[in-house]
């Protein structure tokens, strides 16, 4: 990316937005097919149900990006719609803290590497970013399936540098500054970095079944007896798995953390109509 | 899921848009906001304090209003690297930066405002649910805080007492294996009785991904934690933490009061202060004084204790959890070093640091054998020694004096002399010295009937002291009298006195 420079004056200069309509335009070249991994069909079980929730959700092959969006691609889309740039951006998408590390709206500036992982973005950003490249949002089902396969394995919780890794970027503060989103190994299904870099928004996160006080969510459906943190769970081991979840329900659609940024997925090419 | 899509990335925008008004209701279901409390008039009267928190080992000073304030806490949650053990870091998760979180005092009565900060750094969202509180999750649900957020809600203080707090957000174990707990103290309206010294220790164990003061960074171990199997049962969440120039400092004639908790997430305590005794307890944090002089008081996880005890003798006091492989191997040890003057009757020190074969070393083995060898080199040395075998005789005298003086005296006087008529005189007695024999027999066995000593008849009762008396006194006293006010004759020897006893 050779567009480190500084701050404009005015990010509605002509010259700056033809740029900015030429990066959009190439950033769906630079990811390439490559860019994105095929997951193939598979289950999630989610790790805590009410009773009258599925205990499984089948998930269809799917295609997941490679990497997580960087703050050099989210330049581009920000430079192509101005209206989701930091000193434009509708209130209703996105709070104070949107986008609040970079040094200004085209300007990603020092705390903020190019290819690193853009953070500080909105559900509703990650959403508008995703639509713009004809992409959209991993489902939590999906992503969870993706994210459960480890370096050699489709499950990672049996490989144990696998567990290692995950388990001290767990316990770890935020790294600041992030590092480069290439740095990381590929899983099994070629995806790289879905954990130990940022957490990452999906569709409907929303739909999380934690609630602040965590050992009441059994509550939450009547037909549950205990009130024990563990009352609902597939499966109380799987500790990572409640933290993405203890995450998600804490988060409303608007805001951003500096940990939490989001990769694009999309449907697999539909078959070639007949000639 | 999400299949649409748009042909026109303008259109698809626009879309996005208004699907997004739809979904921001929905978000906000996770953690409903109830709005600010409207507070009644009486409530909003009341003064308002920012309130005093301490980082551990230290307490804020006591509460000395007696009417009820606002109080407001702001407490922050913050995910730190800091020392766990020697060469040993480990990623803690605290309220306020340290392990255990900041200590809290409040009041019977106080309302309080609470707002609990996530740093922006966190990685994860928590909350806090105080024991102090009466309503659901004990503020977990108002409180559930998104990395870079803060939450607030008010409580009152409805019941005295020593609470524990901590984060209940799933997956709680690893929450507050952590480290995220601590205490907060709501006084009885009449405030507690006063103590020189107050102090705040916690007790937690920690599962780490490597062994204890393995090196490097450690973090949480989920298997280890779900086996309850702790690396580290800690006071104050390190190794050390009060030890050394760290350890809780008291004067003799001082009361110390400590505020003890267990933030676990698993393990109970058995809480003890070696060489002191609890004078009070206030089991399990309850706002009565429960028991007195207590050894050792069982902490649960997730429960308190308080105990007052004064320190009269100057020296180092270990805590310790008394399941002892924790304190041993695990790191359970802090040290209260209390300076000042020595009260050598309530504890003297080592007076006396002798050998001691053991009175029953069996016969035959190894120990009988040594010992047996040593006594008769000892006997050896002593008759080719006639220092040594006189100073013998001396030390014989000396305390054979003492036997007399309470066995003997009265009848014969502390002068040998005897009563005239009555009882026989010892001093210069032809009696006494013409018969070595029948001295022992005399003192072993008793003796009645006429006699005569010096040239003068006696006719009472000497009573026995075989029984009363061993054979080394009988031979002590015996040396005694036959070597005092002009006597003199060779020392009585044990064996003399065993061979008359045995008759």
């Amino acid at each position: 990316m050779p567009l480190r420079r500084t701050s404009p004056a005015r990010p509605r200069l002509p010259l700056l937005a033809l740029l900015g309509l030429a990066l959009a335009a190439l950033a769906p070249a630079l990811r390439g097919g490559e860019a994105m991994a095929v997951i193939p069909a598979g289950a999630y079980r989610p790790i805590a149900r009410a009773t009258t929730d599925p205990e499984i959700v089948p998930v269809t092959a799917f295609r997941l990006d490679v990497l997580p969006v960087t703050n050099g691609e989210f330049l581009a889309f920000v430079t192509a719609h101005p209206q989701w740039r930091r000193s434009r951006v509708s209130p209703l998408f996105a709070d104070e803290t949107y986008l609040a590390h970079w040094a200004g709206d085209l300007d990603p500036g020092p705390s903020a590497a190019l290819d690193a992982p853009v953070v500080h973005v909105s559900w509703f950003a990650a959403r508008a970013y995703a639509r713009s490249l004809d992409k959209r949002l991993p489902a939590l089902a999906e992503w969870e399936l993706a994210a459960a396969a480890g370096y050699d394995t489709p499950s990672g919780r049996d490989e144990p540098a696998f567990t290692r890794d995950l388990y001290a970027w767990l316990s770890a503060p935020t790294a600041d500054p992030l590092p480069s989103v290439g740095a990381f190994r590929p899983d099994f299904h070629g995806v790289r970095a879905l954990h130990g870099l940022v957490w990452e928004w999906v569709d409907d996160f929303d739909t999380a079944m934690v609630t602040g006080e965590s050992r009441a969510d059994a509550a939450r459906d009547q037909n549950l007896f205990c009130g024990g943190a563990a009352a609902s769970a597939t499966d109380p081991g799987d500790y990572s798995a409640f933290m993405r979840q203890a995450l998600r329900s804490s988060l409303k659609a608007r805001q951003g953390t500096a940990s939490l940024g989001f990769r694009c997925a999309a449907d697999l090419p539909l078959p070639p109509s007949a000639p | 899921m999400n299949t649409k899509r748009p042909t026109a990335r303008l259109a698809g925008l626009f879309l996005a848009a208004l699907a997004a008004v739809s979904a921001a209701s929905a978000s906000e279901v996770p953690s409903a906001i109830a709005g600010r409390v409207q507070l009644p008039a009486d409530v909003a009267a009341l003064p308002v304090e920012q309130a005093i928190l301490t980082a551990p080992p230290l307490v804020p000073p006591p509460i000395t209003r007696r009417t009820p304030a606002r109080v407001v806490v702001n407490l922050e949650v913050k995910e730190v690297v800091a020392r766990i053990a020697d060469g040993t870091d480990y990623t803690f998760w605290t309220y306020g930066g340290t392990v255990p979180g900041s200590f809290i005092r409040i009041r019977a009565g106080d309302v309080v405002e609470f707002h609990l900060n996530n740093h922006p750094s966190s990685k994860l969202p928590h909350n806090i649910d105080l024991h102090a509180v009466t309503g659901p999750g004990g503020g977990a649900a108002s409180t559930f805080t998104a990395p870079g957020h803060s939450s607030q809600f008010t409580f009152k203080a409805l019941n005295p007492g020593l609470y524990v707090y901590h984060c209940a957000t799933a997956p709680v174990p690893m929450h507050i294996g952590n480290g995220m707990y601590g205490l907060i103290l709501v006084e009885p309206e009449e405030g507690l009785p006063p103590a020189d010294k107050e102090y705040y220790v916690m007790q937690g164990d920690f599962y780490a991904n490597g062994a204890f003061a393995g090196g490097g960074l450690q973090t949480f171990d989920t298997p280890k934690s779900i086996d309850e199997r702790p690396t580290y049962v800690l006071f104050n969440g390190a190794v050390g933490s009060l030890v050394g120039d760290k350890a809780l400092t008291a004067e003799v004639g001082q009361s110390v009061r400590l505020f003890f908790g267990v933030g676990g997430p698993n393990l109970v305590s058995s809480f003890h202060v070696i060489g002191e005794i609890f004078d009070k307890v206030w089991l399990e944090g309850g706002s009565r004084l429960a028991q007195e002089n207590v050894q050792t008081t069982l902490v649960p996880a997730g429960g308190s204790t308080i105990v007052d005890f004064k320190v009269n003798v100057p020296g180092t006091y270990v805590l310790v959890d008394h399941s002892l492989s924790r304190a041993f191997n695990k790191g359970a040890i802090g040290m209260l070093k209390v300076a000042g003057p020595e009260d050598r009757v309530i504890y003297s020190g080592k007076e006396v640091d002798a050998v001691y074969f053991g009175s029953s070393a069996e016969e035959g083995s190894a120990a009988a054998k040594r010992q047996a060898e040593l006594e008769n080199k000892i006997k050896a040395e002593i008759k080719s020694n006639p220092t040594i075998a006189g100073l013998t005789k001396e030390m014989q005298i000396e305390k054979g004096k003492q036997v007399y003086m309470q066995n003997c005296f009265a009848c014969h006087l502390p002068t040998g002399e005897g009563m005239a008529g009555v009882f026989p005189p010892l001093a210069k007695s032809d009696f006494l010295l013409a018969d070595r024999e029948r001295a022992i027999r005399v003192v072993l066995k008793g003796m009645s009937g006429p006699i005569t000593v010096n040239g003068h008849p006696y006719n009472g009762v000497m009573p026995p002291q075989g029984e009363v008396l061993t054979v080394e006194q009988v031979a002590d006293v015996l040396t005694y009298v036959t070597n005092s006010w002009g006597n003199s004759a060779d020392a009585f020897t044990a064996d003399e006195i065993r061979k008359v006893k045995g008759e």
